[in-house]
């Protein structure tokens, strides 16, 4: 049984068909919990992804919301062109293919920024991916054909919960094959040491670039489906917050651990419903959470997943 | 791994069962109206006004008996300014607490987002100050109390025109808001039509502080008037830069404008200059003036255009349910719908067959410190 | 011509205020080699400070008049120094040994903390406040250009600071400690600086310069409101590194260059948009390019 549980396909494939199985009483759902565990999913994409660039390669990206905000253009102006010469059954089709091609120019995008981003470490990192988080969003606050700063609405709600979970699952089991595999250590070597690790022969370049483009694609996938779920997007949305936000997510949930970071998606994604009384206070207590985090328990309140070293220097 | 996609699995199961046990709560002992408003973040200032009138129109609409033998309970959810919550706050206002209409917002983006979700489950919902055209165009349950981007840009262009006879104006518009962007492109529109020349086109972005660059190349283009469809908080500023680099020319822009912080701000800077509005604070007519009173004696200061508007937005449903004799959602939507010669303290405006109300517009001058009422424009 | 150098002008006047944060930030940098993302907010903080200080100084001296505007000059800085140590005592020396990332997602967190705090109703709210008149200022026209009173006490504000700045870092001992320590801190603790004495100091006097810009800035653009510090503090970062982190005239320059750039770049038609992105993307070509900045000097990553 235990064989079972540790073939990480076998595990794919189960959480895939309960995600198909949850998705058929989904119409029956309330609205309102509906809404909220697509959100969840979405959630658990961004932090899962950026968790592999942050955490497992221990590149600092301030600026996902940017590769999040390409896919959700991308995969919206889609979606939108197809809406007005198809018809409502042929649309349907159209949006796992309006995802896909929104997550590969996020990729495209990650990997524009990947590159130049190479030579620099830590701080220097974080300030330019919140740069390029920045210039993403002037950039189509000022193209009209995505709708400059009205941003785009109408969007077809295509986002169901089957897609948004079988997606989150294939996007943990991808992030978690990479970093398990044997090219996969070799992100941890380039977190732990890069240069001891270009010196065995490992080309660190490769691995971050790698990291920053899987990262963005997935991003780009969670952009997609969050457009199609709240139909309309515009620059403002994918702003430093956003990101940090998932910075967040990463960092509660322990850089590096998979489980911990989907945990903490969950919990972050669920915790506003609940506390929709004391809303004011939502980023006072995230930033005091931060800073305690930091000083306290730098690696992260879950102890999920595979034993780590915490990051030495 | 090999946890996570096991948790992955555990909790959407779970959801999935947890939620078969949602359902629709109300005894039918009261009529329950949803609200969703910025009360925290950016836009606050805007939000919690509107939500200020509304939630006065209530009051004094249960204190005069309610609405069908009922009392009107008003549930009211905060989006805080943020984009992705009105979805959430929306879908659980109507499938969770069952809310029979719904009221808000004030940012078109945000209306945007709640709008479809009301129109899929047929409830009706009323915007106090959306202006953005595509609002209403989502479906026949969404409706406005307030007047729309292109009325406005065409009455200011008209203003400019015919008031203010200008022939060469430069337009300054705050590339970040999608209301001041609408707002200067039906202005353009109108005005160059009428044989009017835009000398200069510049943008700055919301909440910047520093105009120079772009007044200065304005002031080189030498136009008779400077447009700026923006909020309060930049125009204060800009007010005061202009002068500063000795531009004296008139500026005018739009109901973005109201708001007591922008006399304390800018000061003498804003003498003399022009923005239109949908009411006048000086309007003598008794709606306005118990509005005001009641407005100042519940919170202690004077209310705005979006105060007055969330209490219009209150009244025209109170008063559409009256009439339906019902609040069934087809029923309610078209007593909405039927909304005619309505006596808003807005002034009095019927809605058009695209839900958005047919009223005028106000054009407030500064002078003295104050707000004083210039003309009204009729559409 | 005129135009031209009008923009001139204003960028000048502009770079001032973002020149006296960049050098906050780079004295920090250099000597504790990380990014203080709270020293936006410092700024915001002395704006503030300034603003509910102006009344109760106005008690002893009548505003707006040179004494007034002294006074609130000299206890906004000093209080802004005194939160910066605080700042410092609390969220970044218990994290002394960690890895950089960790401290500068404790400084976002202590941005934000700031930031919403005072937003929040019992504090400053997130109204806009008009910042009360400290000088008498006036419009002038000389040679066709218009000016503002303020716009030259700024620039010589900015200009009298970094002379006092440079004097105490290049012909101090106190100075001279500050540069052992940038230089190689365990070197110096050898030689018998007390570190933490010395990055406190650091902390304090840059922040006192922050506090000095905020006020200069809120006589300047008269509104203030708590998420102000946020571009602001932003930008001052992209003219640090724009000069050369770590390089107290270059930030001063990167400050005054980049004002200079936004300025004309926002008074031109279709550019204007791109404003607030063209900080970012002269950050990220100096990054690519020339990493060092314009005036600084290469730092060997030690294996």
């Amino acid at each position: 049984m235990s064989r079972i549980l540790k073939d990480p396909r076998l595990l794919l494939l189960i959480a895939i068909v309960a995600a198909v199985i949850t998705g058929l009483g989904a119409d029956q759902m309330n609205l309102y919990y509906r809404g909220v565990i697509i959100d969840i999913g979405i959630a658990i994409i961004l932090a899962v992804s950026l968790n592999l660039i942050n955490g497992h390669t221990g590149q600092f990206s301030l600026g996902h919301a940017g590769f999040m905000s390409v896919g959700a253009y991308v995969s919206a102006m889609i979606t939108l062109a197809a809406q007005k010469s198809m018809g409502a059954d042929a649309l349907a089709w159209m949006f796992l293919p309006a995802l896909l091609v929104g997550g590969l120019v996020a990729a495209l995008a990650g990997l524009l920024v990947g590159i130049p981003s190479l030579r620099l470490r830590g701080d220097y990192l974080a300030i330019v991916t919140l740069g390029f988080g920045e210039i993403i969003r002037v950039i189509f606050q000022n193209v009209e054909a995505a709708g400059g700063a009205s941003g785009l609405s109408g969007i077809p709600r295509m986002t169901g919960l089957t897609w948004t979970f079988i997606l989150a699952a294939i996007a943990v089991y991808v992030v978690g094959c990479l970093v398990n595999s044997t090219y996969g250590r070799g992100f941890i070597a380039v977190h732990d040491d890069e240069v001891a690790a270009s010196s065995m022969g490992l080309n660190p370049t490769r691995y971050k670039v790698t990291a920053f483009v899987i990262g963005a694609f997935f991003a780009g996938i969670a952009g997609g489906l969050f457009a199609h779920h709240k139909t309309t997007i515009n620059p403002q949305v994918f702003d430093f917050m956003k990101s940090f936000e998932v910075v967040v997510m990463v960092i509660l949930g322990g850089m590096g651990r998979t489980g911990g970071v989907i945990l903490a998606a969950i919990i972050l994604t669920l915790a506003p419903e609940f506390l929709r009384a004391v809303a004011e206070y939502r980023m006072i207590i995230y930033a005091l959470l931060i800073i305690f985090l930091m000083i306290a328990r730098p690696q992260g309140l879950f102890h999920f997943g595979r034993k780590r070293k915490p990051l030495t220097h | 791994m090999k946890p996570e996609s096991l948790l992955l699995a555990t909790f959407a199961s779970l959801f999935g069962i947890l939620s078969l046990t949602g359902c629709k709560s109300g005894d039918g002992s009261t009529i329950k109206v949803g609200e969703f408003a910025s009360l925290t973040g950016k836009e606050k200032t805007f939000g919690m006004s509107s939500h200020e009138g509304t939630e006065l129109a209530f009051e004094e609409i249960n204190k005069a008996g309610g609405v069908l033998g009922k009392q009107i309970e008003l549930l009211t959810e905060d989006n805080q300014s943020k984009a992705g919550e009105p979805a959430n706050i929306v879908n659980k206002l109507i499938s969770r607490d069952g809310v029979v209409a719904i009221l808000g917002e004030v940012a078109s983006s945000r209306s945007l987002e709640a709008a479809p979700i009301a129109q899929e489950a047929k409830i009706p919902m009323i915007s106090p100050a959306s202006t953005n055209p595509k609002v209403t165009e989502v479906g026949d349950y969404i409706f406005r109390v307030c007047f729309i981007d292109p009325f406005q840009g065409t009455v200011m262009a008209n203003f400019a025109i015919n008031t203010l006879k200008v022939k060469k104006v430069a337009i300054l518009t705050d590339a970040k808001s999608d209301y001041s962007k609408g707002l200067a492109k039906y202005f353009k529109e109108q005005f160059t039509k009428n044989s009017g020349v835009i000398t200069s086109e510049l943008d700055y972005n919301g909440s910047d502080k520093d105009f120079k660059a772009q007044l200065t190349t304005i002031k080189g283009a030498a136009p008779d008037a400077v447009f700026i469809p923006g909020y309060y908080t930049d125009v204060a500023l800009i007010a005061i830069q202009a002068q500063e680099i000795g531009l004296s020319i008139p500026l005018f822009g739009g109901d973005g404008w109201e708001s007591e912080n922008l006399l304390q701000v800018a000061g003498k800077a804003i003498e003399g200059h022009y923005f239109s509005t949908h009411c006048s604070p000086e309007d003598t007519s008794l709606k306005m003036t118990s509005f005001v009173a009641a407005y100042k004696a519940k919170y202690n200061k004077t209310p705005d255009a979006m105060a007055a508007l969330g209490y219009d937005s209150a009244y025209v449903l109170a008063e559409a349910i009256k009439r339906a004799g019902t609040t069934e959602g087809p029923k309610l939507r078209d007593a909405i719908a039927a909304t005619k010669d309505f006596e808003g303290v807005t002034g009095k405006f019927s809605l058009n067959e695209k839900r958005d109300a047919v009223k005028s517009a106000a054009i407030l001058q500064i002078k003295d410190g104050k707000f004083k009422f210039l003309e009204t424009i009729a559409p | 011509m005129n135009e031209i150098s009008q923009q001139l002008v204003n960028g000048l006047a502009l770079g001032s205020v973002y020149a006296l944060i960049a050098i906050g930030y780079t004295m920090v940098y250099g000597v504790l080699r990380f990014i203080n993302f709270a020293h936006g907010d410092v700024f915001m903080l002395g704006s503030f400070a300034g603003f509910y200080l102006a009344p109760q100084i106005a008690k002893w001296f009548p505003l707006p008049s040179w004494g007034g505007w002294v006074a609130v000059m000299a206890a906004t800085m000093i209080i802004c120094a005194i939160i910066g140590i605080v700042i410092e005592l609390l969220a970044y020396r218990p994290l002394r040994n960690r890895p950089k990332l960790t401290v500068l997602i404790t400084a976002i967190g202590v941005s934000l903390l700031i930031q919403y705090t005072c937003q929040h109703q019992a504090f400053f709210g997130a109204s806009q406040k008009a910042f009360p008149p400290l000088l008498p200022s006036g419009n002038f026209s000389l040679g066709g250009l218009s000016f503002n009173t303020t716009q030259f006490v700024v620039l010589g504000v900015t200009l009298v600071l970094l002379a006092a700045l440079t004097f105490i870092v290049k012909k101090t001992r106190i100075g001279m400690a500050m540069r052992a320590v940038s230089h190689n801190s365990a070197a110096a603790s050898l030689m018998g600086i007390s570190n933490s004495f010395i990055i406190s100091f650091t902390f304090g006097l840059g922040s006192a310069l922050a506090g000095a810009g905020g006020i200069l800035y809120g006589m300047t653009y008269t509104g203030i409101e708590p998420l102000m510090g946020v571009s602001v503090g932003l930008k001052a970062f992209v003219a640090a590194v724009l000069g050369g982190i770590g390089n107290l005239p270059g930030a001063a320059l990167g400050g005054l260059l980049l004002g200079i750039v936004e300025t004309y770049a926002g008074g031109m038609s279709g550019v204007s948009t791109y404003r607030d992105g063209i900080a970012f993307a002269i950050l990220i070509l100096i990054l690519i390019f020339k990493p060092t900045g314009l005036l600084g000097s290469k730092q060997i990553e030690k294996v």
